[in-house]
């Protein structure tokens, strides 16, 4: 039995050592690897760290997308109706991005300014993201509780 | 007990399900809107059809009806207008249209090439009747009753599903009490 | 009245598959031959009818029958006749009808081929994916007719059918995918039935085999044709985005992976018959888990296929019903664990388990990461979050990285035991050429060092030469290499062909990620940049009018050191229909290397932004991926899994304890 009980032994501890460095890979990679997501209300609050890789979202504010002429560099707002954020970025935007629509971007937060690294066009131009819709519905919901802060209560029921 | 382990599978089958269920429930569109049988905001806006003539709250339909955020700059909207169409052609329910941070000419042309479901369309250049109806973008459609308050509000392009399943018995809920 | 003769199909191949479920399954445990004889005509005429729904799917599509809110929502009377059929798998119900006549596909495919297994296996086999089939045919019944009307408010025209999907890509991808997906219901069905009767044998591996190799070649084409798809279409460049949609089908295709060679160890050796087992029903859990993650939109809010949650809860319900209970049969049914091994610690059945483990980890892995998103919004209370390519490639690259290793010394070693001065001998030479080439070879050519190239290079070799080196070991003994070589068996050579396509995957991944050059800039007409050693020259653009959209198409003429190469034509497109703006990107492919043009837009100035991309060797993660399904499908075509079937006619005399010494 000895000898077995031997290889039994050694297989089990070849998988578990190969187990334990793949989760320790694994959480490893998850707490470097994500990318929380901020709406513009929450970077107006400053609760984003210069240089901390984030995602933001919101709506491309009408009106405020400017091109330079020579060179890839592009600017525009991204909003969620309670606060504006600046965002600037070189490169080619999507087919599906467009003034007034959702747009999700990729990037870090400098001076107030958001460096976008990447800006992201979603499959389809029908549902809103997720996120952007988030972003929406938390500043939507802020703007209605300091609305009612200041009209004393909730109107109409 | 040796056998025991061969439960394991199970046991993190289950795990993983309980999980996933919940996370249907987690889906972030389904969040309420606030303005949920809230009355309708004040506004003294111009239309897209009727020229120089101001319209304010008064003058929308004392009837329950739709009211439908829309842009000519926007694709889905394209795309639920047949629905619209065939709900005003089949006289189910008045529909008023709220141009959404549109151009005037733009706007008249698109309803030219596609046709109007629509009573009137209030011209929101602005966008600040879009904001006071925490309007994300278009398309958006709210039911409104007869007094003006708002009933349901349906965020996205309308298909034939959402049309029947959320539309109608939305707009049916509301004629049904005012009826009473 | 139709769509109606649909419904009604719809409705009867519901019942057939209800009564496929139930009665052969019990005429097989009592012995009744008249019920297990139920089985083969009953999923015929399951095939008939739910070939009969897509067939009138199809006319209503072709036929432009808004009535059909299906067709309604995906077609329009615009739309080109070869997009009005593929949308009948463009949404959400046709999918799953198509998903559904896949399986029935299957069904009809195990009735053919299993004229050899004894009747009472075949009845448990087919009833068990009748069993499925009644609960995709009750779901769409349910909760996703496809031939649901909108009446009497029917529309005049439809919407359009997204523009995305409107691709030759498009038209073939999916098929295959679901048929891979769907391919391993066999293989579940088959360990099923073997749980059920208690005959984990090596005779239900065999029969096993061929069926997971048609399923996993299939889905390995799936995937590539995927990653092609998403490459040309979506146009940054990219062939693998580690998406949430792409994430199942490569957690199924991992897991397949290992049940392949799982499959074969119990064939041959008789050992890893619960794991075996396990992986049978984790492949198809992992596909039913594909469909629900795609169909819930639970991760995939954006995604076309989103829908609410009534249809998600059923899915789930089902996969807790089918993948819960083969879990619990598993484990009141499985064999225990041999405490005897019956090999050594170092042996190929080892190396086959420590493969299996890696890719059972991968797949956790990458299951981990697709769904942590919505973990870490529960937990944290709505916060979101999203986990980008970063965390798998970590995850990822090392896993496959040992995993090669581990190839290149189990193709070489030997069943039960293998000495390690053997594999030393063997080997020591081919780890050292490939060190040595994968040092030299990416310095000569790019003159540079780089860590990634030589490893990636190295890996590849270690694979390859591991191939030809084992060739040359099993033909030693014959008279001469061709001799040898015409002694090996085809399911050897399947074998190895699979292995020379994953090392050309791995090849081609790991340069193209490593070598791949892009820039994006903005270039007047007569202006032109360098890229490479080769120089872009952007003449300008004229307009264009296509039968559905008006087009701007620009001039690039592309040289090498001054010499011409070609001249290559992206356009930038507007949908007439949908006014949806499109990027066409124009590709010159070859086999070391593909440039690409993506058109950004116009500027006042007339100037226009575009995006160059020099990808060498991306072809060859395509053409790896061909080499593997093709391995897969010779091993299928072994004569020996013929022969011995027609030698199980005689058989039951052949008790299940003997095992066929094959050659290999």
């Amino acid at each position: 039995m000895k000898p077995h009980r031997r290889k039994k032994l050694t297989i089990i501890a070849f998988i578990a050592t190969g187990l334990g460095v793949a989760i320790g890979l694994s959480l490893y990679a998850l707490s470097n690897a994500i990318d929380l997501f901020f709406t513009p209300s929450q970077i107006a609050a400053g609760e984003v760290n210069n240089g901390q890789r984030i995602r933001i979202g919101g709506m491309v504010k009408e009106g405020s997308v400017a091109k330079s002429q020579d060179s890839l560099h592009v600017e525009f707002i991204t909003t969620d109706y309670s606060h504006d954020l600046l965002v600037r970025y070189d490169g080619i935007l999507p087919d599906l991005f467009r003034e007034g629509q959702g747009v999700v971007a990729e990037g870090m937060v400098a001076n107030g300014v958001f460096e976008a690294s990447r800006v992201l066009a979603k499959h389809d131009e029908n549902y809103m993201s997720v996120e952007v819709k988030a972003a929406l519905d938390a500043a939507e919901r802020d703007r209605n509780l300091t609305e009612m802060a200041t009209e004393g209560g909730p109107s109409g029921s | 007990m040796p056998r025991l382990k061969l439960f394991i599978p199970v046991i993190v089958f289950l795990a993983l399900a309980v999980m996933l269920w919940r996370g249907l429930y987690l889906d972030p569109r389904t969040l309420p809107s606030v303005l949920i049988d809230k009355p309708l905001p004040e506004f003294s806006l111009r239309t897209v059809e009727l020229g120089d003539r101001v319209l304010g709250k008064a003058d929308l339909p004392d009837e329950p009806f739709l009211l439908n955020i829309w842009g000519s700059y926007c694709l889905p909207c394209l795309q639920e207008n047949p629905i619209l169409m065939a709900a005003a052609r089949d006289d189910l329910v008045p529909i008023v249209g709220v141009n959404y941070k549109d151009k005037l000419n733009l706007a008249q042309l698109w309803l030219e090439d596609n046709g109007s479901p629509f009573e009137f369309s209030i011209l929101d250049e602005s966008g600040r009747l879009g904001i006071d109806l925490g309007v994300y973008g278009a398309p958006e459609t709210f039911v409104v009753d007869g007094n003006g308050v708002i009933r349901y509000k349906h965020i996205g392009v309308i298909d034939y599903e959402t049309w029947e399943d959320e539309i109608m018995p939305a707009i049916a809920a509301v004629k049904a009490e005012s009826r009473q | 009245m139709v769509p109606e003769l649909g419904q009604f199909s719809l409705i009867l191949a519901f019942c057939l598959a209800a009564v496929l479920g139930t009665i052969p399954l019990i005429g097989a445990s009592t012995g009744n031959r008249l019920w297990i004889g139920l089985a083969r005509p009953l999923a015929t005429g399951f095939f008939v009818f739910l070939t009969l729904c897509l067939l009138v799917l199809g006319y209503s599509f072709v036929t432009d029958d808004f009535s059909v809110m299906f067709v309604a929502q995906h077609s329009n009377s615009l739309l080109p006749l070869q997009y009005k059929i593929t949308a009948v798998w463009g949404g959400h119900e046709g999918s799953f009808l198509f998903w559904t006549w896949m399986l029935s596909g299957w069904m009809l495919a195990v009735c053919i081929f299993s004229k050899a297994m004894p009747d009472d296996f075949v009845a448990r086999v087919l009833s068990i994916m009748g069993l499925i089939g009644a609960g995709y045919t009750m779901f769409m019944i349910a909760t996703s007719n496809p031939f649901d009307r909108v009446l009497p408010m029917s529309p005049a025209d439809g919407a359009d059918l997204n523009s995305a999907l409107q691709d030759f890509g498009f038209i073939i991808h999916p098929p295959s995918l679901y048929m891979g997906y769907v391919g391993f219901s066999v293989v579940f069905a088959f360990a099923i039935a073997a749980l059920i009767s208690g005959r984990l044998d090596s005779a239900w591996a065999r029969w096993s085999r061929p069926w997971a190799n048609a399923a996993w070649a299939i889905l390995t084409i799936g995937i590539a044709l995927g990653s092609w798809w998403a490459y040309y279409e979506l146009g940054w460049g990219g062939w693998w985005a580690w998406d949430p949609v792409e994430n199942p089908p490569m957690i199924n295709w991992l897991i397949g992976t290992a049940l392949i060679h799982s499959l074969a160890v119990t064939e041959k050796r008789g050992v890893f018959k619960s794991w075996t087992v396990l992986l049978s029903i984790m492949a198809f859990a992992a596909s039913l888990l594909g469909t629900f993650i795609t169909r819930s939109g639970l991760l995939t809010s954006v995604h076309a296929f989103a829908s609410d949650p009534t249809r998600g809860i059923y899915i789930l319900g089902f996969l807790g019903f089918v993948i819960g209970g083969s879990l619990l049969l598993f484990a009141f049914r499985a064999p225990l664990m041999k405490s005897e091994f019956g090999f050594a610690a170092v042996s190929r059945e080892v190396f086959l388990l420590i493969n299996n483990i890696i890719l059972v980890v991968a797949s956790a892995a990458i299951l981990l990461g697709t769904l942590y998103p919505m973990v870490y919004q529960a937990v944290s209370g709505g916060e979101l979050i999203s986990v980008g390519p970063p965390y798998f490639n970590i995850v990822f690259v090392p896993l496959m990285s040992i995993l090669v290793i581990f190839l290149g010394l189990g193709s070489v070693s030997r069943w039960k035991k293998t000495s390690l001065a053997y594999l030393k001998k063997q080997l020591l030479v081919v780890a050292i050429a490939a060190l040595v080439l994968g040092l030299v070879l990416p310095l000569a050519l790019t003159l540079e060092f780089s860590f990634g190239a030589t490893f990636a290079t190295a890996l590849g070799l270690w694979v390859v030469l591991g191939i030809l080196q084992d060739i040359r070991l099993k033909s030693a003994n014959k008279p001469s290499l061709l001799a040898g070589m015409k002694s090996l068996a085809v399911s050897y050579y399947g074998m190895q062909i699979a292995h020379f396509g994953f090392a050309v995957i791995l090849l081609g991944s790991g340069l193209t990620s490593i070598y791949s050059i892009e820039k994006s800039v903005l270039l007047s007409p007569g202006q032109s940049v360098e890229l490479g050693q080769y120089e872009f020259l952007f003449e300008g653009t004229e307009h264009l009018s296509g039968p559905n959209f008006e087009a701007e198409r620009a001039t690039f003429q592309v040289l090498r050191d001054g010499a011409f190469v070609r001249e290559l034509h992206p356009e930038k497109r507007i949908y007439t229909a949908s006014r949806t703006p499109s990027t066409e990107m124009a590709i010159d492919a070859g086999f070391t290397r593909d440039l690409f043009i993506t058109l950004g837009e116009e500027r006042d100035s007339g100037a226009w932004s575009m995006s160059l991309y020099i990808k060498p060797f991306v072809r060859w993660v395509w053409l790896g991926a061909i080499l593997m399904a093709m391995g897969a499908i010779v091993a299928v075509t072994d004569k020996r899994y013929r022969r011995l079937k027609t030698k199980t006619l005689e058989r039951e005399a052949a008790s299940d304890k003997t095992m066929q010494p094959v050659s290999s």
